[in-house]
């Protein structure tokens, strides 16, 4: 198998959900600890890379890292209204695919 | 009590679940039903126009496998959240739902009612006491009035009390989701630690298993923690499904508030005591110093008219992007040319879904789809103004060609009328918390009368 060259393929599941209304929130599940020392770094993954990723004030985002699971989660307010006019994702269930195809480091 | 036993059998009132997850669970000693009705997650049409998402024959048919189960072993039913938003209209519904059902079995339950929707005018004489919750903005109060329907969240205590005054079953408006399921653990004495976090932990039913479509769980909560297992023999709890569950639609997954304080999961430990069943110690509750209840309103927006049209074309498909500018640009030159309409009378999104719908400028991948499905969604006032806009788009959405074509294609329409009349559209107004003296003083509780056959 070639050396994964996402996340996504280095991830059992990466996904993003409402928390409530206001929230956006998404986890990485990594397969291990060695997948999970990847991501976990702050150096690859920080609210500046995800405030480029998804085009939000990097002040707003929080990061959690769980190694007991091997998760990063990242949460950050919702960027567009649920429901209004230009949502285009009433769950945020799609929302983790810019995350999960972003390259790993090399 | 030493310990309670609190069976989920689904997420969601009105989700379904297989009989067979009540009768295994009174089996194993349940104590309490309990389920939640509601959720914000799909969005504040629900809560603004007080109607739920749920078809009433599934919730009926819910309601009718739980009233039996709870009826048969003695013990009390909880619904949360009652008809999505949790508004007074979703509890009457509710309400209506199980007496009816509670007619057609000749079963005799004492049934209690709680009202959590909000007067604003009540709100207004509270607003020095409203506090917003980020990310909103200090509450203008003109907002208050705006809203179609305002709740508030209750926690456990409107419940202990609807029970303590003897229910058999208790239908509340909105509460947190965990509320639901601690408030017989809480009135039976159990320690609040253990019981806040095992409510979380099952207010999504099967969830927290390896398997979240086989059923919902039980919890059994004791002085020392709880022990959580799924009610499907084939499914299985693992320390990690557990622990994961903290994290499902949670900000942080290391602490949640509830009105009566902040369960804190930091130092929780999680042991498989075998290949099903996990034990959870350590978890804690901190009692806030000042009781609060979350609000929601919703309030109109506008209307929305919607067309959807199809593009299987290489050649127009080869330069979508382009297609789709012309489109933009067009649209608004043809609605100030035929209704005289500009910027600020309406608004419209076109999505195109096969090529950047759902994620548009955040899209990864640019390449070259293989066929387009093209919404326009129109946002106006008036429905009449919406669906005028979406009706001058309409010779557009069938023949517009890119800007190299020197022939009007047509494009495929997926449906017959072309404009889909969506009605009014909401958005969430609300994201305040208001400091109380009492955790029931926002709420009515109509406590329990005998209903039977």
């Amino acid at each position: 198998m070639p050396d994964p060259r996402t996340i996504a393929e280095l991830a059992l599941e990466v996904r993003s959900k409402n928390a409530g209304p206001f929230w956006v929130t998404m986890e990485l599940f990594m397969r291990d600890a060695a997948g999970y020392a990847q991501v976990a770094d702050p150096d690859y993954l920080n609210p500046t890379v995800i405030a480029r990723l998804y085009g939000v004030p990097a002040d707003t985002i929080q990061m959690f890292r769980l190694p007991s699971l091997n998760v990063v989660k990242i949460s950050f307010p919702r960027p567009v209204s649920q429901g209004s006019l230009r949502d285009r994702d009433i769950h945020a269930g799609q929302h983790h695919v810019p995350l999960a195809l972003h390259p790993l480091p090399h | 009590m030493n310990e309670v036993r609190v069976l989920t059998p689904s997420g969601m009132l009105g989700s379904g679940f297989p009989p067979e997850t009540l009768t295994r669970g009174i089996e194993l000693g349940a104590d309490v039903i309990a389920v939640d009705g509601g959720s914000t997650d799909s969005g504040p049409y629900y809560l603004g126009s007080g109607t739920a998402k749920t078809a009433a024959a599934a919730v009926a048919q819910d309601l009718r496998l739980m009233l039996r189960a709870a009826a048969s072993a003695g013990i009390p039913l909880i619904v949360g959240s009652c008809g999505t938003s949790g508004t007074d209209s979703g509890v009457d519904w509710v309400a209506g739902i199980v007496r009816e059902i509670l007619a057609a079995e000749g079963l005799s339950l004492r049934v209690a009612t709680i009202y959590s929707e909000q007067q604003p005018a009540v709100l207004r004489s509270l607003l020095g006491r409203i506090r917003p919750l980020p990310p909103a903005n200090a509450l203008d109060p003109e907002v208050l009035d705006s809203c179609s329907h305002i709740v508030g969240m209750m926690g456990h205590e409107p419940i202990v009390r609807a029970l303590e005054a003897g229910a058999d079953v208790v239908l509340a408006g909105r509460a947190t989701d965990t509320a639901i399921a601690a408030a017989y653990p809480l009135m039976k004495g159990l320690p609040a630690g253990p019981t806040w976090h095992a409510a979380k932990i099952v207010e999504c039913g099967g969830q927290c298993t390896t398997n979240p479509r086989a059923g919902g769980v039980l919890a059994t909560i004791d002085a020392g923690g709880f022990t959580i297992e799924p009610l499907d023999p084939g499914n299985a709890c693992t320390p990690t499904s557990v622990a994961a569950h903290m994290l499902y639609e949670t900000v942080n997954p290391f602490s949640m508030r509830e009105p009566a304080g902040t369960i804190v999961v930091s130092d929780a430990t999680y042991r498989a005591l075998d290949d099903r069943r996990v034990r959870v110690e350590g978890s804690r509750f901190e009692p806030a110093a000042q009781h609060t209840i979350k609000l929601e309103g919703a309030r109109v927006t506008g209307y929305e008219t919607m067309s959807f049209t199809a593009i299987r074309d290489p050649h127009i498909l080869g330069q979508i992007d382009t297609w789709a500018a012309l489109m933009r640009k067009t649209i608004g030159e043809w609605v100030t040319r035929t209704l005289g309409l500009g910027d600020g009378d309406y608004e419209f999104d076109l999505r195109l879904y096969g090529h950047n719908a759902i994620l548009d400028d955040l899209e990864p991948d640019r390449s070259p789809p293989r066929e387009v499905g093209v919404m326009l969604l129109v946002h106006a006032p008036d429905q009449q103004t919406a669906t005028a806009v979406a009706k001058v788009a309409n010779p557009l959405m069938l023949h517009l060609p890119t800007p190299d074509m020197n022939y009007l294609p047509s494009l495929a329409f997926a449906t017959s009328p072309a404009e889909t009349e969506r009605g009014p559209v909401y958005e969430f107004a609300l994201n305040h918390a208001v400091d109380v003296d009492s955790p029931t003083a926002l709420f009515r509780i109509n406590l329990p009368e005998a209903h039977s056959a």
